[in-house]
């Protein structure tokens, strides 16, 4: 659904996207994380065929955004890092007036944006002038002219940025609930635990470049290391390190606990209960010890 | 009749209805706006109303001292125009902040993504922006001349008030496509407020210059007036699609004027590399590099240059052609006595011993070749301001008069043909290549604000066409005038004496 190859924008000889390569399918979504002026707003302006690729080429929904622009905005619903309403305007003329350049009829707009409205929980906002929303009823609204015209690529910029945290689970629900087999969802975000939640994959990106690509496991396995697991002895067992050492990589110990890394826990955490239990060694928890996509963000990013 | 395909008919009502949907959206966020629509209220309604009171009142003053009606007969007209005007006035705050002030409040991006061609943003934007302020002027126009209709029963002639309204209708167009274009090259509402001095005042000027036309009564000279803005609505509203760039309206967050980035940009563009017939120039001893330097301008570069300017070259070529027709016709309608060119008496001490007229030349190689590069570069500098044009009538004048003269030779019993060859040519044939080349260079000068070069910002444009005109005139115009200045003072004066003295 979406194709950038060798993707560069150069702002007065500054690459502000340096030779993106990526893909991504229908049905899946990507979140772009990175830290500001990372590139990621570019990135999606220029998916948006609003910004002009300096070199590399960009195929959305089949379209090249450099030979057939206005066919890549038909088929793409943008959300802007700012919501950008027309404050004076009642939320039904604005999303008529969006409708219409979308190529919808006064009937089809209505019965999109009532719907979408309803389903962000703020039907009343169809009738009220945009000045008088909340914060979030903007960011809402701003999502829902992107969704409007039912569109086949979704870029994200920032989507729950200035909401409460109701509003904001309501709006991630909701892209869960936009995620389609025809259709492609790109997330741009600071927002970690979000990205995590929502992301299929993850793309993080810093001076233009992307420098980690993956599924969420995927980066913590290969930035983090093998998955790392505590266990908690019953009581403390001297000797326990010579006992569990042929089976996995001990990372730290205590008196009645220690912790190791091990690239296939499904394998050696069965025989290591086993050896455990055969020396009469009683085992109080074995748990994975949580490891955030954060590490791995600031991993990244520091490097 | 030529039947228009169904698919370019979808197409068009496809891009109509777009730019309507975009037009009546604006005209309703204008319309709900007080700060806008209290002073159109007040210069549509109070305004022409007072002004037909006063009118009446200045015409009953009159009439009480003895009576002018020539007062009454120019001041109605005038009056007509300024009711007019004064709405018209107030579409530069919407047009001007129509671009900028969408990026302002952060609007201006969804705009952007949605499938609206730029031609379409900017036609929509502009008559969103021209729209409100003409209609209010012409109910202004329709108050005033009810009011006066009942206070003096005066109705003006349908020709003067198809006047006003057309003149009316081009000042609005001009001032709301020149401030859409500023409102789309600036970063703040601020800045294009700044730069709207330079749509106010020449305005102004204009206006100034219309209520002194109407006080004469000349209306004549006021439909050439409606004819000239009318071609200026054209070139501002061509231009404004040109320049439209949403990139650089969405990119660029500041005008900050980075001269080392000029200076690179315009470096880049004025220095070339070296080549000499496929030679490896850069093994080529010290001694021999200019070869390479020289063989690069004039073997790559000042080709490659005249071939960007093809199409003002052809322009020049067109203007020049003209030139030639208008001095002829001039000729015919104002001839010389008899007198007055008596070629009989030329000898050489008629080219040493020309009467000193202080705006002429000396005529030495340094005098002419001075006056030739003055003339050339001072037409580089009027293009830049007038879109190219001047630069072309510049040059279009003395050849216009010399094909005066040409033609009063033919007129006197003169060989025509003689007389251009033996008066002209010798120096033309350089000079007038030159003077072409020059300002067809300098046509692209001013050209490139309407039309920059795809890809290119206005001022990228720019720039380059100006390491092209500085590149050409360098290389190849100031050598050519140099040779025929040398000509037209050495050579030329002895071809004259000997084909036509005694």
């Amino acid at each position: 659904m979406i194709e950038l190859a060798g993707l560069t924008k150069q702002f007065d000889g500054f690459a502000a996207v340096d030779e993106i390569t990526l893909t991504v399918a229908t049905g899946e979504i990507l979140a772009l994380l990175g830290p500001n002026g990372a590139g990621k707003t570019t990135t999606v302006r220029m998916l948006a065929a609003i910004l002009r690729p300096t070199v590399g080429r960009a195929f959305v929904a089949g379209y090249s955004v450099t030979e057939h622009p206005r066919e890549v905005r038909r088929r793409v619903g943008l959300l802007t890092e700012h919501p950008g309403l027309y404050l004076r305007m009642r939320g039904q003329e604005y999303l008529d007036f969006f409708g219409r350049l979308m190529g919808l009829s006064a009937d089809e707009c209505r019965r999109r944006g009532r719907e979408l409205l309803a389903r962000f929980g703020m039907p009343e906002a169809w009738e009220q002038r945009m000045g008088t929303y909340s914060k979030g009823m903007q960011q809402k609204m701003a999502l829902v002219r992107a969704m409007l015209h039912d569109p086949s690529v979704l870029l994200l910029d920032e989507p729950t940025s200035a909401m409460d945290p109701h509003s904001a689970k309501l709006v991630r629900d909701a892209i869960l609930g936009l995620r389609h087999h025809q259709r492609a969802i790109v997330i741009c975000t600071h927002n970690l635990a979000e990205a995590e939640a929502l992301a299929d994959r993850i793309a993080i990106i810093r001076r233009g470049k992307i420098i980690a690509l993956g599924t969420p496991a995927e980066l913590k396995t290969r930035l983090l290391g093998p998955p790392l697991m505590e266990l908690c002895l019953s009581h403390p067992v001297d000797g326990i390190v010579k006992l569990v050492s042929d089976l996995v990589s001990v990372e730290a110990q205590g008196e009645d606990w220690l912790r190791y890394s091990t690239p296939a826990p499904q394998q050696a955490n069965p025989r290591l209960l086993h050896t455990l239990a055969s020396h009469g060694v009683g085992v109080f928890t074995l748990s994975e010890v949580p490891r955030s996509l954060e590490d791995v963000y600031l991993r990244v990013v520091e490097e | 009749m030529v039947a228009i395909p169904a698919r370019m008919r979808a197409a068009t009502g496809e891009s109509s209805r777009m730019v309507l949907t975009l037009v009546g959206r604006e005209i309703r966020d204008t319309l709900r706006d007080w700060r806008i629509v209290w002073p159109i209220v007040v210069l549509t309604l109070f305004f022409p109303a007072l002004m037909s009171f006063v009118a009446d009142l200045a015409l009953n003053w009159v009439a009480r001292y003895g009576g002018a009606p020539i007062i009454g007969e120019r001041l109605l007209p005038f009056l007509l125009m300024v009711v007019g005007f004064f709405p018209i006035s107030f579409s530069l705050v919407v047009a001007l902040e129509t671009f900028v002030g969408e990026k302002e409040r952060r609007s201006l991006e969804p705009l952007l993504a949605t499938p609206l061609t730029d031609a379409q943003l900017y036609l929509g934007k502009t008559l969103a922006a021209v729209i409100p302020p003409l209609l209010a002027a012409y109910l202004g126009i329709v108050v005033y001349l009810v009011g006066l209709y009942l206070f003096k029963g005066w109705i003006p002639p349908l020709t003067l008030l198809v006047l006003v309204v057309l003149l009316t209708t081009a000042e609005g167009v001009v001032m709301v496509s020149s401030a859409v274009v500023v409102s789309s090259q600036t970063t703040s509402v601020r800045a294009a407020n700044l730069l709207a001095s330079f749509i106010i005042i020449p305005t102004a000027l204009l206006v100034q210059g219309e209520a002194i036309i109407m006080f004469y009564a000349n209306y004549g000279v006021l439909w050439w007036v409606v004819l000239f803005l009318a071609v200026v609505d054209i070139v501002l509203v061509r231009m404004g699609i040109h320049t439209f760039n949403r990139e650089e309206l969405l990119g660029r967050e500041i005008d900050e004027l980075n001269l080392a980035s000029l200076w690179r940009t315009f470096w880049g563009r004025l220095r070339w590399e070296r080549w000499f017939f496929g030679l490896d120039v850069h093994r080529m001893p010290g001694w021999l590099r200019w070869v390479g330097t020289l063989g690069g301008l004039y073997g790559r570069d000042v080709p490659a240059i005249l071939r960007r300017s093809r199409l003002a070259l052809v322009l020049v070529v067109v203007g020049l052609l003209c030139s030639i027709g208008i001095g002829c016709t001039f000729a015919a309608r104002y001839p010389l006595p008899p007198d007055m060119l008596k070629l009989d008496h030329v000898s050489a001490a008629t080219f040493t011993d020309l009467p000193a007229v202080d705006w002429l030349p000396a005529f030495t190689i340094g005098g002419v070749l001075g006056n030739n590069v003055r003339a050339l570069l001072l037409a580089g500098l009027l293009a830049v301001f007038s879109f190219g044009t001047l630069a072309v009538a510049l040059l279009m004048a003395p050849l216009a008069i010399v094909f005066f003269f040409v033609a009063q030779a033919a007129h006197l019993g003169y060989n025509p043909l003689l007389f251009f060859a033996a008066f002209v040519l010798p120096h033309g044939v350089l000079e007038l290549p030159a003077a072409t080349i020059a300002t067809a260079l300098a046509v692209r000068l001013g050209a490139t604000f309407m039309s920059p070069r795809q890809g290119m910002t206005v001022g990228e444009g720019w720039l380059w066409a100006l390491a092209d005109f500085i590149k050409a005139f360098v290389a190849l115009v100031l050598p050519l005038l140099a040779l025929a200045a040398a000509v037209e003072v050495c050579v030329t004066p002895s071809i004259v004496v000997w084909a036509f003295g005694k």
